[in-house]
């Protein structure tokens, strides 16, 4: 093991400085103002869970948990995610009424760092978790307030592509029957390796209608059109009913008047393997990975309820990225002042700051290069020397 | 930017073969095109932006979207899992991955030592066939290894095999074949959709008489 140098940080950590800090702030609160407003409560989970419980139930990989042992010798791991914890909260104390509940949270999550840069181990997401409202109305709720949260932190240009986990399961089950003989396609299409795909489908013993099919698959990606396109290649009901489902929805988010946002993608397939139903990315220009996705998860029935919820959480440093530089400006009032005028510089600042404005009190004596200070700030009053 | 579209092209052999294969599509790209020694090439006429990338690294470009698209080989995409989407098979820089060594000899009992500049497909490799190896990253001339006693095999990909020969070299087994793919950024693949499915079906044709 080499030795450390003092400035160094474990791989993937960073610091947030006052600057990206105050901006970071305003995107969380203004989102957070969203969310209240739309009835959804703030809720806190620990940092570290069990391995067993929470770790075991979450659909980040192993490799990927950052790990430790307490005192019994049980494994915990750091939160890699917040829905799981979530989950754990609401399967055993919020849904003993049986009602629907929303939940919202903004928390730093760690995922252990594999790779080069560009992936902090440690970042915050902000998201919501409506839970036990199996309708659609629900699904169309968290994504109209997901663009509503959005829009309102500043965002302008991005998209939400919505999918159903149910509908390429569905299709190779009418065309192949089973499970097992979908794995090698269902592992190109996770794997965004379409050229296998299709020469999976070529190599395989069917008709040229259903290897149509399979290839159309790939194509579904668009605006309203692609709901009838994949309508005409499903055949069995699990299927049409996640058509319908996306159907519905796409009326509900009409009606949110947030159709503009929105796009279809049959294909999408996430790495969180507990989704079971709808679901989504927000993609942002400039923004080379998705800045957050949700979707319909029954994962409350691992933690022994019987209830789905939908959920989405966007990556706040994603979002900044997304957002763009833009400085911040904070007007900042300077009051350098000598012993003899403190008194009055006290009271200046005691005035700045009820009118709600920020003032800065600085001894003259503790500053050793003043010209460059004072270039720190918009105001300065300088309250110097004897007497007026 | 907006409606850029930017390729991250690999520089030396696949590049030209690329180009062709995109002037073949119908791109008007300048003649000079090839022989600029600059790294960022724009062609505002069909509003494309090339970036010349090492072959290893165009991958990499391309996941964290600062090119849209890219031509990369699918030793690259094999070695690297790079977040991606393989959208097409252009047919291009066709060669394999091999596993290659000197003629009538096993592998150490002990420590069985593979040389190669893609450790990861090599260790997936030869733990599939059961067997777990020593690799030796190295970064070009993998074929001295063997020679010099650094390793009983390698792992490279062969064209022709004449390196192979020349060197007196066998090819031992036969990994996977090799072409050139287009990749596609997952966000790129979703804002900027009609670019790329008009990149993708105008390319297609050209390579392609298949059915899409």
């Amino acid at each position: 093991m080499s030795r450390l140098f003092m400035f160094e940080k474990p791989l993937g950590m960073r610091d947030t400085l006052p600057e990206l800090l105050e901006k970071k702030h305003r995107v969380r609160s203004s989102i957070a103002e969203t969310m209240k407003l739309w009835g959804y409560q703030f809720i806190e989970t620990p940092t570290l869970e069990y391995y067993e419980t929470v770790g075991a139930a979450s659909a980040i990989g192993d490799a990927q948990l950052f790990k430790l042992l307490d005192k019994e010798g049980h494994t915990l791991v750091l939160r890699p995610e917040m829905t799981t914890p979530i989950a754990r909260v609401a399967a055993a104390k919020l849904l003993n009424e049986d009602l629907p509940v929303r939940l919202a949270y903004s928390a730093n999550v760690y995922r252990a760092q594999q790779r080069e840069g560009g992936r902090p181990a440690e970042f915050e997401q902000i998201g919501v978790e409506y839970i036990n409202d199996k309708t659609i109305s629900c699904d169309g709720e968290v994504i109209a307030l997901l663009i509503s949260s959005l829009k309102k932190a500043g965002l302008q240009q991005f998209q939400v592509s919505v999918g159903h986990v149910g509908f390429a399961q569905e299709l190779f089950m009418q065309i192949l029957g089973t499970n097992g003989r979908a794995t090698a396609l269902r592992k190109f299409l996770f794997e965004k390796n379409y050229v296998g795909y299709r020469e999976n489908v070529q190599s395989l013993n069917l008709s040229s209608i259903d290897k149509q099919r399979l290839l159309k698959l790939l194509q579904l990606r668009g605006g309203e059109e692609v709901i009838g396109q994949a309508l005409e290649i499903i055949e069995n009901d699990k299927g049409k009913q996640a058509i319908l489902e996306i159907q519905e929805l796409w009326k509900v988010i009409k009606d949110y008047g947030v159709e503009a946002h929105v796009k279809f993608d049959f294909s999408i397939v996430s790495h969180m393997s507990y989704y079971t139903g709808i679901l989504f990315e927000v993609y942002a220009g400039n923004v080379g990975f998705p800045i957050g996705n949700g979707g319909r998860y029954s994962l409350l029935e691992k933690f022994g309820k019987n209830a789905t919820a939908t959920g989405f959480a966007v990556r706040t440093d994603m979002l900044l990225e997304a957002l763009g530089g833009g400085k911040t400006e904070t007007v900042t009032h300077c009051i350098f002042y000598s012993q003899e005028r403190r008194r009055e510089a006290f009271q200046l600042a005691k005035k700045l700051h009820e009118e709600g404005k920020q003032a800065v009190l600085q001894d003259i004596t503790g500053v050793k290069n003043p010209d460059a200070f004072t270039k720190k700030f918009a105001e300065t009053t300088f309250l110097i020397g004897g007497g007026q | 930017m907006k409606n850029v579209l930017t390729i991250a092209m690999p520089k030396g052999r696949i590049f030209e073969e690329a180009a062709e294969l995109l002037r073949k599509a119908g791109y008007r790209l300048p003649p000079e095109l090839d022989e600029s020694r600059k790294l960022i090439i724009d062609v505002p006429e069909e509003e494309l932006r090339f970036i010349l990338a090492k072959p290893m690294d165009v991958a990499t470009y391309v996941e964290h979207g600062v090119a849209d698209v890219g031509i990369a080989g699918k030793d690259v995409l094999l070695e690297e899992e790079r977040d991606v989407y393989e959208l097409l098979d252009l047919k291009i820089s066709t060669c394999y991955l091999a596993v290659a060594g000197m003629p009538d000899t096993k592998m150490n009992d002990v420590a069985p030592r593979v040389a190669t500049k893609y450790p990861n497909v090599a260790e997936a490799y030869f733990r599939e066939q059961g067997e777990q190896v020593e690799i030796i990253k190295l970064n070009g001339s993998i074929e001295l290894a063997p020679l010099i006693g650094l390793s009983d095999r390698i792992v490279d990909i062969v064209s022709t095999g004449r390196t192979l020969k020349e060197n007196g070299l066998v090819e031992y087994e036969r990994i996977e074949d090799v072409t050139s793919r287009l990749i596609v950024n997952p966000v790129s693949y979703r804002l900027k959709d009609s670019l790329i499915d008009d990149l993708v079906a105008r390319l297609h044709q050209v390579v392609s008489t298949e059915e899409f």
